[in-house]
């Protein structure tokens, strides 16, 4: 088992900032070059240790949005704007900067293609970058396997990821499809309300085909998803959470 | 809370120090005043009526109580600090529940572990030293109000000294056994044991 090689204390190892990506006028993307960076599978996340000049340090944890690729790690960050960590490195960070990384840490949100398909995500905001990591980690290994994305962000300038996921759309097997919450461009003529069963009978796949699912985003985000997934039919077991409330970051 | 390393996060000054009692948050945590949820799958939604609770595994006798029985076991106020894996902390909640002690009270077992099982399929394991002597709970109110599903209810484990993953949400029972038998989390990264003050986190901490 691939979490073998964990059972060794997961280090503490200084990370650089290679590029800083603006996504949305909210969330940037970190790119890290951390040398001797083990590897890790999509879903996983990864501790940040920032320490001032006077010792105190700050520790959050935050999801890749990367596939495996080497050394490089990207995370990508939302702006919390109480937050003590978030406005440091959405706002601070510059490339050549150092910060501290421990992981990859997790091993049940996991996907890899051995876990295989149909697969379905279902993203609310900043819920994206696991299910991000999901979806190149796919695409990075040219696999065929049937993944649908079911992204709900508050507007068209809110979407993360947005030119990428236009770009991939048309990869056969890979369906996006966007429901936006608060505003809508003109002419926009995909879902305008948060996601609800039927949004999610219309996206699939059915729960006859076994999907598995993956539900990142709000507390009440993933509460409402999860339960009206399991309404549809879909076994418990196979719908995978994950759930962060917005809090001090 | 200042430690070994010499790194330094250029322009990084913090923001929060000062603002809680640091002898009451372990290394690595930050308080918050919500209640974050966190729960790998969809929140179980169990009646009332369809509830009981089990003690199970090796002892002379299984036990069982329905949730009319359950609800008129003496209760405590139980005051504490939580410490979740993912980094918040939350001071001074308020919890009501059973003792551990007055559920295991009278049943002989030499088992050294305690597994707990919930509704959803989630596990945890611990030492059995560790829910005894008035260190856990099974709580069923939250703040003077029943426990919210997606926070645990009908009823939760309340084990305050470690990370907050060592009391499963949605408990259905205790299966005391001889044997370790790491649970939901204990296999997927997490440390075996978890006390938030030595921060055992991961495999290996």
């Amino acid at each position: 088992m691939a979490g073998a090689a964990l059972l060794g204390r997961l280090t503490w190892q200084p990370a650089e900032v290679a590029d800083v990506v603006t996504e949305t006028p909210r969330t940037k993307t970190l790119v890290f070059e951390v040398p001797g960076w083990p590897g890790h599978r999509a879903g996983q996340h990864v501790d940040v240790r920032l320490t001032a000049e006077d010792g105190y340090q700050a520790e959050r944890s935050y999801s890749i949005a990367s596939a495996p690729d080497g050394s490089r790690v990207e995370l990508t960050v939302e702006r919390l704007d109480d937050g003590e960590v978030s406005p440091y490195l959405t706002d601070e960070l510059r490339p050549g900067d150092r910060i501290e990384l421990r992981g990859p840490i997790g091993g049940y949100f996991v996907w890899e293609l051995s876990v295989g398909g149909p697969v379905l995500l279902v993203a609310g905001g900043s819920g994206i970058v696991p299910l991000m990591a999901m979806i190149r980690t796919r695409v990075a290994a040219g696999s065929g396997t049937e993944m649908r994305l079911l992204f709900s962000s508050r507007s068209w300038d809110d979407v993360i990821y947005r030119d990428e996921l236009e770009r991939l759309a048309g990869d056969a097997g890979l369906v996006v499809t966007h429901t936006l919450t608060r505003s809508q461009p003109p002419g926009w003529t995909g879902y305008a309300r948060r996601v609800d069963a039927e949004i999610l009978r219309e996206v699939g796949p059915r729960a006859g085909e076994r999907p598995h699912v993956y539900v990142c985003g709000p507390t009440p985000f993933v509460e409402a998803v999860a339960e009206a997934l399991v309404q549809l039919g879909h076994e418990p077991r196979m719908i995978k959470t994950e759930r962060f409330g917005a809090t001090g970051g | 809370m200042a430690r070994e390393s010499s790194f330094v996060s250029r322009g990084f000054h913090g923001r929060r120090r000062g603002e809680a009692d640091p002898g009451r948050v372990p290394p690595g945590q930050y308080v918050t005043p919500d209640f974050p949820v966190l729960s790998a799958g969809p929140t179980p939604h169990r009646s009332l009526e369809l509830w009981n609770l089990s003690i199970i595994g090796e002892v002379d006798e299984t036990r069982g109580w329905t949730w009319e029985e359950f609800s008129a076991l003496p209760t405590e106020e139980i005051p504490v600090d939580l410490h979740c894996v993912t980094k918040w902390s939350k001071l001074d909640t308020v919890w009501r529940g059973v003792s551990v002690d007055t559920l295991l009270d009278g049943i002989e077992t030499a088992a050294e572990y305690v597994i707990q099982y919930a509704d959803g399929g989630y596990t945890t394991n611990l030492p059995l030293e560790d829910v005894t002597g008035g260190k856990a709970w099974i709580v069923y109110e939250y703040d003077g109000e029943p426990l919210a599903p997606e926070h645990g209810g009908p009823a939760r484990m309340l084990v305050p000294h470690l990370y907050f993953w060592k009391s499963a949400k949605w408990l259905r029972g205790l299966r005391l056994q001889s044997e370790d038998d790491p649970g939901f989390w204990e296999v997927n990264g997490y440390h075996n044991y978890g006390d938030p003050w030595q921060e055992q986190r991961y495999w290996g901490d």
